[in-house]
């Protein structure tokens, strides 16, 4: 029975309602007890600041596109090597590293439980055989429907038990975690080259609109009581103007489940763009953080952008196609039959672009204008915005005012006319940030009871122990440790075992996948649909047989109940 | 007694078939329905051919071994070498590819699959501009214009046009096969040209001066192409280039035909950036027609552990990629391999006579259920059980979609992974203990 104590934390931990105490934290077999036996290994945290696990609620991390994103880019590669160091494999890549390249710097940043956001249903093995190769965190997978033919077909039915019964077979069938809708209608139009350009435009060939797949989404993700909400990432991302789609598409939702969030909008950054074109683009964050703030309904996250070279990568085929046009980068694309798109390109972020600049100050405004922390959590989308390596530059400029002032004068000028950032003195603390990085995330995937984002008695030892004391540091004024502070713990634990100390990766611990298994009624079994059956045996290119995600790709899977009832 | 096992996954080529129906007779391999000929000859012809246990050389002849001797000698073998090579991989499963990534950064050595002698030039290509493709059930749906270049389906992918391509139903065609055009780009009138829609039959290493006109056309720049490319003319390159335009969903297939001829990637290169430039008008896909059943699993899996798809040399530390310096020809032809595994392919058929030359003097140990070139260069020859009759495990279609192989048969050999395995974890004791 390994016990271990950890002595003198400064510990936050939302959740429970801890908001800088000094305490004990007691670990016996992975979990958090009351107490342990006094002869048990100790660490002494001396008063640094102690925090969950970090959870990255939106990370490209596994997978067909990401794998892809390294395939192409033998220069990126190059970028960022690691040789073997005791027991961390030597690694490779710098936006998007290899498997143990992501998995090793996520745990030396405190990170123990990451969500892919983007899993195409019939690539779903890719992802897990990644996931098993990313060993320092718990995984999950959330799974697109944006372009899913019988959720289409039960999205023009209005039939919202039938639009359950798709989803809830597929998360199974894939072992996928949640619903995530991108572009919705748009990626499937995208199969003959077009794009929607609103959310009431209808998808060529089916008779449904992007509002109807989002409305019986929701209404089916709600009815199979999945842990978290509908994953939105809306439709005409990255386009001058797109706000009032952004708005449209808050307005979607009532307030249907008291235990967290109805709908998660995604990389809302990339979202809240003003003008007509890129000639006079200006931020909207003001508008739709007053909109987010009106509703309870509604969880989001930033999608920040940080200057300098990475690689986007979306299930948004047309989008990345127009950012082909626009960058005349090398671009891959590669559409999904039945289910959904993609493509990628490498970018570079120049602070000298004003486009780049105004997109760099509307993700803060976003954080700093959302009034509550539990509606915004803190991402890149990984690597998308920037590689998740500048989560603590981020943590940093959120957390000063002078900091932000002192990079406001070094981006493009217009940032200052077109954004309201330099208006903006809220300046967040360690709380705020513990919110929405760990607790805040904990509570949008409904991942609470699985033991995740908390230090309640039985929750999983997910600990991340930083080199700073809170109680001795003015963020304000001294970012630069904090910075420092988020990119390397003292300690990183997970399952109660130290798996990293001071930025170097000591053993792994077993991970697990998460994902939902609903048990569904008999007339919601889609399997005696022959329209559904159908479908398999003429139009996807696989067997229904061989489709099915077996066993072997989840050995460490936590099936999360879910259902009707 | 008689059997019959159905969704069983073809491990012969790129298409993976997954809809074959096995017979059984007495727990033999007696019928199979659904293969092609070349899948059908994989799944009949495997009973009497196995080696039945692993074979040394000794002097002039084979001796019989045991796995443990046969391990033995590997993990000896692969520990003192100064400079190994594991090559090969794309008839094993994934799970075994994985081992094979990692065993090479443990003894320092080089990893390099049948990627550097087909389709290596398609994925310098596609990292220097990128790769617009698509899933085949997105291509059997909605293509109404297909093109093969350089690539002749009937013959090394039998199944391609009738799953995924021209015989296949389509959701959005009527009737798909008589609203399919088929484009074939070919230096000689192969089997598939004979069922082509237009045939551009172009001289030998002429593609890159088609593709270059091709893309001029597209973009409205006729006026600067002359009258003959490469033996094509220029009037029927037009008409191409309008049926191409007018197509609603179109896609490019390239075989080998393209990528080993004069030019090599950049070949490749200019048919993606031809891609591109259509894409401007309507959709159009490419997709490379990979050879065996799991390369492109291979260069799946080194890419997330190494962070390449082929040719990486750990002999630093860290992986090092340089295709042309890393690739498994260019080792041997500079006899710089002091020992060479070979998993799951047959450089004896395929490499250049220096290569097998030098493979024949340095020990070399094949994995292989069954005789090959290969065997006659090697020192050992390993047999385990075959991926998809005796064995499963991962495999990435050519298109990257990743289908379980199914074991249906029992036949007691051990499998590559579980071998592989085995010498990975000797050699990590040797070194630890060392």
């Amino acid at each position: 029975m390994p016990e271990l104590l950890i002595k003198n934390a400064f510990v936050i931990d939302p959740l429970q309602g801890i908001h800088g105490d000094i305490m004990d934290i007691s670990i016996r077999d992975g979990r958090i007890v009351d107490k342990v036996s006094g002869s048990c290994e100790v660490i002494d945290a001396a008063g640094n600041l102690t925090l969950p696990g970090g959870i990255d609620s939106h990370t490209h991390v596994c997978g067909t596109k990401v794998n892809f994103g390294r395939y192409m880019s033998p220069e990126d590669m190059r970028a960022g090597r690691t040789p073997r160091r005791g027991a961390m494999y030597p690694t490779s890549g710098y936006t998007v590293p290899t498997t143990y390249g992501n998995s090793y710097r996520y745990s030396k940043m405190g990170y123990t439980t990451l969500l892919e956001g983007a899993m195409a249903p019939m690539e779903a093995r890719h992802t897990h055989e990644e996931f098993a190769a990313t060993p320092m965190q718990d995984m999950l997978a959330n799974t697109l429907f944006d372009g899913n033919w019988s959720l289409f077909e039960a999205v023009g039915d209005k039939d919202i038990r039938q639009a359950a019964a798709v989803i809830g077979w597929t998360l199974a069938a894939v072992k996928g975690f949640g619903i995530k809708l991108t572009n919705p209608g748009g990626t499937e139009a995208w199969g003959f080259g077009e794009d929607l350009a609103s959310i009431d435009e209808e998808v060529p060939n089916w008779d449904i609109t992007p509002r109807e797949i989002i409305d019986t989404t929701i209404r089916a993700c709600e009815l199979l009581h999945l842990p978290h909400s509908v994953h939105l990432h809306c439709n005409n991302l990255g386009m001058p103007g797109n706000y009032r789609t952004t708005l449209e598409t808050l307005d979607i939702p009532g307030d249907m489940n008291p235990d967290r969030q109805t709908l998660y909008l995604t990389h809302v950054q990339f979202h809240s763009y003003g003008g007509n074109t890129w000639g006079d683009i200006k931020s909207e964050a003001k508008k739709i953080s007053d909109s987010i703030n009106n509703k309870p309904q509604v969880v989001i996250d930033m999608g920040q952008v940080m200057f300098g070279r990475t690689m986007t990568m979306t299930a948004d085929g047309p989008m990345e196609f127009r950012l082909y046009t626009l960058h005349h980068n090398k671009w891959s694309n590669h559409d999904v039959e039945l289910e959904t798109g993609s493509g990628i390109i490498p970018v570079y972020y120049s602070r000298k672009s004003s486009v780049n600049s105004i997109m760099w100050a509307i993700g803060l405004e976003l954080a700093l204008l959302v009034k509550n922390p539990w509606q915004c959590m803190l991402t890149t989308d990984n690597p998308n915005g920037a590689p998740f390596v500048k989560y603590p530059e981020i943590i940093g400029l959120l957390m000063s005012n002078k900091y932000r002032e002192k990079e406001l004068r070094q981006v493009h000028r217009l940032t200052t006319d077109r954004t309201s950032l330099g208006t903006i003195d809220r300046e967040l603390s360690f709380e705020e940030i513990a919110v929405m990085t760990r607790a805040g995330q904990a509570k949008a995937l409904g991942i609470i009871n699985q033991g995740k984002g908390h230090f309640r008695e039985d929750a999983l030892a997910d600990i991340a122990i930083y080199p700073v004391k809170p109680d001795q540091t003015d963020p304000s004024l001294q970012y630069e440790e904090v910075i420092g502070a988020f990119q390397q713990t003292l300690y990183t634990l997970k399952d109660g075992v130290i798996v990293s100390r001071d930025g170097e990766v000591i053993t792994g611990v077993a991970n697990r996948t998460f994902w939902s298994k609903a048990n569904l009624p008999e007339d919601m079994d889609v399997m005696k649909s022959p329209r559904f059956v159908e479908k398999f045996s003429r139009f996807y290119s696989v067997d229904l047989e061989n489709y099915l995600v077996q066993d072997e790709y989840v050995q460490r899977g936590v099936a999360i109940k879910a259902g009707t009832s | 007694m008689e059997d019959k096992v159905r969704h069983i996954v073809c491990p012969y080529c790129g298409c993976l078939c997954d809809d074959i129906l096995v017979e059984l007779t007495d727990g033999k391999i007696s019928g199979v329905e659904n293969a092609c000929t070349l899948g059908a000859h994989k799944f009949l012809d495997d009973a009497d051919n196995r080696l039945k246990g692993p074979i040394m050389r000794k002097g002039d002849e084979w001796i019989d071994i045991s796995y443990e001797e046969a391990i033995a000698f590997a993990v000896q073998t692969l520990s003192e070498a100064d400079r190994p090579l594991l090559y090969g991989w794309s008839g094993c499963v994934t799970e075994t590819q994985a081992i094979g990534a990692h065993l090479a950064e443990l003894i320092g050595g080089v990893v390099d699959s049948t990627t550097s002698v087909c389709h290596g030039p398609s994925i310098l290509a596609i990292q220097e501009v990128g790769h617009p493709g698509c899933t085949l059930g997105q291509v059997k749906n909605r293509a109404d214009t297909i093109v093969y270049w350089g690539s002749n389906p009937i013959e090394a992918h039998p199944r391609h046009l009738s799953r995924y391509t021209n015989y296949a139903d389509a959701y959005f065609l009527h009737n798909a096969f008589r609203e399919r055009k088929v484009i074939v780009f070919d230096v000689r009138k192969t089997a598939t040209a004979e069922i082509a829609t237009e045939f551009v039959q172009l001289e030998q290493g002429g593609d890159y001066h088609v593709l270059s006109a091709l893309r001029a056309i597209v973009r409205g720049r006729e006026d600067v192409v002359p009258d003959m490319i490469a033996g094509v003319p220029k009037s029927q390159l037009i008409g191409v280039a309008e049926l191409c335009k007018k197509a609603k969903f179109g896609a490019l297939f390239f075989g080998v035909g393209v990528t080993m001829t004069g030019g090599k990637y950049k070949n490749i290169r200019n048919a993606i950036e031809f891609v591109d430039e259509l894409n401007r008008h309507t959709k159009w896909t490419i997709s490379p027609m990979r050879g065996h059943s799991n390369v492109y699993g291979s260069n799946e899996v080194f890419t997330w552990i190494t962070g390449y798809p082929y040719a990486v040399d750990y002999a630093r530390g860290i992986a090092f990629y340089n295709p042309g310096e890393t690739t498994a020809v260019d080792i041997l032809a500079r006899k710089e391999a002091d020992a060479a595994l070979i998993m799951a392919s047959d450089p004896g058929a395929h490499f250049p006579r220096a290569c097998c030359e030098h493979l024949a003097k340095i020990p070399t140990i094949l994995f292989d259920p069954y005789p090959s070139a290969t065997t006659h260069l090697c020192t050992v020859q390993i047999p385990c059980a075959v991926n998809g009759i005796d064995a499963a495990g991962t495999a990435y279609r050519m298109d990257g979609i990743p289908i379980r192989t199914r074991k249906f048969l029992e036949t007691g050999y051990p499998t590559d992974t579980s071998l592989m395995n085995e010498i990975y974890e000797q050699i990590r004791e040797r070194k630890e203990h060392a």
